[in-house]
């Protein structure tokens, strides 16, 4: 008898899995909360380390998913879930009942909402924008102040809500660091006259290929990057944006005129993830992302039975990451079909 | 015998065996969120002393951590106890109470010569 595995989420795990799933002859429902499937994939414009288009991505994953095994269910979010012994059943916002013999879980990460860091002026001052909004800028070839002027003088901000126990997380993103030296290098390229400044606590580059990204935007595009942990930004009387750092390497406080601050928002548990906790008894830890049964060969399995994790909804991870954690889980899920165990 | 003018400078090293880090300790014990800091420099960024003094808390930090008391001593009367840096510090640390600490330790060490 042919299997049935619902996948929640239609970002790059989710499509990931069901693709893989659906090679394999395991039929697949895909249930996505927006109208379209490729999750963050859709909101940036090129991919670090190596800066190419994230629409190749996007464009690998749908071929992966154009397959007559999958049912695509978008705009359509899970109500409840019940297990009953060796199936689970769904019901969806739209009111669809479906059955299935395995639940994947990959609804993804949301990232950070950067106005809860009040101190940087997110939605209080013009100019300041999150590393997704840079990328939209990106996208749509336009790098302009609110006032239309080019920026001169652009300062990025790592660590906007991860590492932060004001923000209640204390845990690190690990993609902001190598984001920020990809858009750094990109605001370079697109803006030759510009002067780009990253402040960090830490350089995190423990990823193949971001230690030389970091080094060419020293090398080729000249990015400066200041030791110290951005306190606040202000607004100055001629419409730019004065923030307070310390320069910790120097030793003294620094203080600074730009006229565009990027803020390189951390990665948080998805809304929707944490509703799906709550609905399916799902563990989470303190970081709010779902606990796996074990951190080093358990990443995929959940607490309950049939269902499994692939992607974000884990911990933070970049493309390639969540693609490889989704494979894993697809061999825990046919592991599961096959045998009835997690 | 001759004398020109020649004299041994101290070192600029931390020396750390000879260090005395009692100070260290009893801030550790009392204020366990002093081991937090990972030197940032908010606090130092925020700090309203730190930008017309030669003050920096984030020093301040390291330099009880080392032991290096002489300079302890120095700054820690500049800080005016206004607590912003311990509303800006990412890793909760409670900066202010380690100045209060600090403070009280040394007051103590100086009547006493303990």
């Amino acid at each position: 008898m042919r299997k049935h595995v619902i996948v929640i989420g239609g970002g790059v795990a989710g499509l990931e899995v069901a693709g893989q799933l659906s090679k394999v002859g395991i039929d697949v429902s895909l249930i996505e909360k927006e109208t379209k499937t490729g999750g963050h994939l859709n909101n940036w414009h090129r991919l670090f380390p190596d800066r190419r288009k994230s629409s190749e991505v996007k464009e690998y994953l749908d071929g992966m998913t154009m397959r007559s095994e999958i049912k695509l269910l978008t705009d359509t979010t899970i109500e409840a879930f019940r297990r009953t012994r060796n199936h689970f059943s769904v019901t969806t916002n739209r009111g669809n009942e479906l059955t299935a013999d395995a639940i994947i879980v990959a609804t993804g990460f949301d990232l950070f909402k950067s106005a809860r860091k009040e101190e940087y002026g997110y939605g209080i001052y013009n100019n300041v924008i999150t590393s997704a909004d840079l990328e939209k800028m990106f996208t749509n070839d336009k790098i302009v102040l609110t006032n239309g002027n080019v920026p001169e003088t652009i300062g990025i901000v790592h660590c906007v809500g991860s590492r932060d126990e004001k923000a209640g997380n204390l845990y690190c993103s690990k993609l902001c660091c190598v984001t920020a030296v990809k858009q750094a290098i990109e605001l370079r390229e697109y803006l030759p006259e510009s002067k780009v400044f990253c402040f960090y606590m830490d350089m995190r580059m423990g990823g193949a290929f971001y230690e030389e990204l970091y080094r060419e935007a020293q090398e080729k595009w000249g990015v400066s990057f200041i030791r110290g942990k951005v306190s606040e930004a202000s607004e100055t009387i001629e419409n730019k944006l004065l923030i307070k750092v310390e320069d910790t390497l120097a030793g003294r406080p620094l203080k600074m005129k730009l006229n565009m601050l990027v803020l390189m928002a951390g990665m948080e548990m998805s809304e929707g993830g944490k509703k799906l906790a709550e609905i399916g008894g799902l563990k989470t830890g303190e970081n709010r992302f779902f606990t796996s049964s074990d951190n080093h060969f358990g990443s995929n399995v959940s607490n309950v039975k049939g269902v499994f994790y692939a992607g974000t909804c884990t911990s933070p991870m970049n493309i390639t990451e969540t693609i490889s954690h989704a494979r894993a889980a697809v061999v825990e899920v046919i592991g599961y079909l096959k045998n009835g165990e997690n | 015998m001759d004398k020109f003018g020649f004299s041994i400078s101290k070192g600029r090293q931390i020396d750390y065996d000879f260090n005395n880090r009692r100070l260290a300790e009893y801030i550790f014990e009392k204020e366990p969120s002093f081991r937090l800091c990972i030197e940032c420099g908010g606090c130092s960024a925020t700090c309203t002393t730190a930008n017309f003094t030669a003050f920096s808390l984030r020093e301040l930090n390291i330099l009880i951590k080392r032991g290096e008391n002489d300079q302890v001593r120095n700054n820690l009367r500049k800080c005016m106890l206004c607590g912003k840096c311990t509303l800006v510090c990412p890793r909760g640390v409670n900066t202010r109470n380690i100045v209060v600490l600090a403070k009280n330790a040394l007051q103590k060490y100086d009547e006493y010569e303990i």
